[in-house]
């Protein structure tokens, strides 16, 4: 079973585009996450919210299974993504990183032409390496660049390099490689960290203009950002979910009282 | 409120001290360096002509030139270079880009360094037994260089694998998590911004082997032979040798002869590193990221 098949409506948790439940992972004897259970909305922003080292980033990186790459993650529990157990020793891993996008901390261009780094995840997938031809290869680019607002900035300098430019436009480029192979799911991890205000500004808007067509789920360690930039808010601590609502009521009501403390400031 | 105190100057003191102790011990380190290069081409330089570089030893190497071994050192350097790079470049890559972090790799690690330690005429005897007679290639320009390639596999490996790590992680994660293997992000991404650095740090490594003489005297190196290499599988002069037997073993040679040999050999030396330090330079100011 591969995980680019549609979604049968009325199957178990076709609604939600991500499920996890139960889940718990270990960094060799390190526990860093408990029974951690998730429901995240097909469609929506959702933000991933709690103090350095509680388990947002691993959480994150669990969904697109980046993190077996350390040889000693060990997994229980399931994450299923429309339906489907992507903790399935069955998934074909490049597979499921094309229907899942993720974006880092730090821009992270590729050395290559703005239109080779558009390019790059449709020639990866493509068989026998081969590359889109010419014309298709023109469309692929201006409608991803379009998509994440830099085609007007970028269209006469596609051949500079992605590492050159700004870091708000680096970042835009790094969501707009990702489009292409029409992804459903975008992980991102602090995205706006490294940019400047302005920069911080420009990239969530551009993420608010993205939900409804893809899946955002995003970690944060910027209250403000978590508020204006998503629709559900998760908080998490030390390895747990403790609370799980939509953003406007866990800003102004929240059901727990460590969320409480923690939304207001008094640790972090 | 801005004046010197006596503990201030007593720093200063100390400071200006230890600043001239770390420059005079810079300065120890290159006086050897200049004292032998002077000594050579003070000593050596009048040998040098077209003469002594294109022409056969002649007089039981009393006199003539060093033609036979100046080309048999670039024949044991290149067949060296051929068969070390492939094989160090791709262990390079396997430890680099593929090996996890167990018990095995630690291991394989550990066996490059002190593969690293191992004497050259430990490499020597080895050569003879592996190349020249179990291999039944005789001692041949292809045993000595292969015992020559064995010897510089492990900076080979450590040369490439350096090379690899300036690429930066970052770029790896990017392309892992658009769903690309290892091969394809090693093709597209790391190998590309390596390659250079590779082909640098490698004939850099490989050609420091041009002076070796143990690995080579058992294995492939003539003591006299005045005849060019033909194939892989002749024997051959080396430059390095040579210098050993008109130094120590053969009587009445003019005493310019072998500083001469010695300053073309140096020279060799250092005009491939020069070489590879330009190309470097210049690949290192046209990187950007």
């Amino acid at each position: 079973m591969s995980v680019a098949e549609p979604v049968t409506p009325g199957a178990a948790g076709a609604s939600a585009a991500i499920l996890v439940e139960k889940l718990n992972l270990w960094y060799g004897d390190f526990q860093a996450l408990f029974d951690v259970d998730l429901r995240v909305r097909a469609g929506a922003i959702t933000s991933l919210i709690g103090p350095s080292g509680c388990g947002k980033t691993t959480l994150l990186r669990s969904v697109n299974r980046i993190n077996e790459r350390l040889g000693y993650v060990r997994t229980t529990g399931s994450i299923r993504l429309w339906g489907l157990d992507v903790l399935d020793p069955s998934v074909e891993l490049a597979q499921l990183r094309k229907q899942v996008g993720m974006v880092f901390q730090r821009p992270n261009p590729l050395p290559l032409s703005v239109r080779d780094n558009v390019l790059f995840g449709t020639r990866v997938h493509l068989p026998g390496g081969k590359s889109p031809t010419r014309a298709e290869a023109e469309r692929i680019v201006e409608e991803a660049l379009r998509e994440v607002l830099l085609w007007d900035e970028l269209k006469d300098s596609l051949d500079r390099r992605g590492t050159e430019l700004s870091l708000e436009q680096q970042q835009k480029l790094c969501i707009a490689r990702l489009l292409p192979v029409k992804p459903r799911l975008l992980l991102m991890d602090e995205p706006c960290s490294a940019l400047d205000p302005a920069g911080t500004e420009a990239v969530e808007e551009l993420i608010w203009k993205l939900r409804g067509d893809y899946t955002i789920l995003i970690v944060t360690h910027n209250m403000a950002q978590a508020r204006r930039a998503s629709e559900e808010c998760v908080f998490m601590l030390l390895g747990e979910m403790i609370e799980h609502s939509d953003t406007a009521s866990m800003f102004l009501n929240p059901a727990n009282e460590q969320t409480a403390a923690y939304i207001e400031g008094r640790y972090g | 409120m801005f004046e010197a105190t006596a503990q201030n100057r007593r720093n200063r003191k100390v400071e200006g001290l230890f600043r001239l102790l770390f420059l005079w011990m810079t300065c120890m380190l290159i006086l050897p360096v200049a004292l032998v290069l002077g000594v050579l081409i003070v000593r050596g330089g009048p040998a040098i002509s077209w003469e002594f570089l294109f022409s056969p030893p002649t007089n039981g190497m009393t006199a003539g030139g060093i033609l036979p071994a100046l080309v048999g050192t670039v024949w044991l350097v290149v067949v060296a270079l051929i068969a070390s790079v492939p094989v160090g470049v791709a262990a390079a890559l396997y430890l680099s880009e593929y090996a996890p972090d167990n018990r095995l790799t630690r291991a394989i690690n550990l066996a490059i360094i002190n593969l690293a330690g191992v004497p050259s005429i430990v490499h020597a005897l080895f050569g003879v037994g592996a190349f020249v007679i179990f291999f039944r290639f005789g001692t041949s320009i292809l045993a000595a260089s292969l015992t020559l390639a064995v010897m510089t596999l492990p900076v080979v490996i450590v040369a490439t694998r350096e090379s690899l790590q300036t690429v930066p992680l970052a770029f790896r994660e990017a392309c892992w998590n658009m769903g690309a293997t290892r091969w394809q992000t090693i093709r597209k991404i790391v190998l590309p911004n390596s390659i250079s650095g590779i082909l640098t740090g490698v004939i850099l490594e490989v050609s420091r082997t041009s002076g070796e003489t143990a690995p080579i005297m058992f294995t492939g190196a003539a003591f006299f032979l005045p005849f060019l290499p033909q194939g892989v599988l002749d024997q051959t002069m080396a430059m390095s040798l040579h210098l050993f037997v008109i130094s120590t073993q053969v009587p009445d040679v003019p005493e310019h002869m072998p500083f001469g040999v010695a300053l073309v050999l140096i020279s060799m030396v250092l005009a491939m590193n020069g070489i590879s330090i330009a190309f470097r330079v210049y690949l290192r100011g046209r990187k950007k990221w």
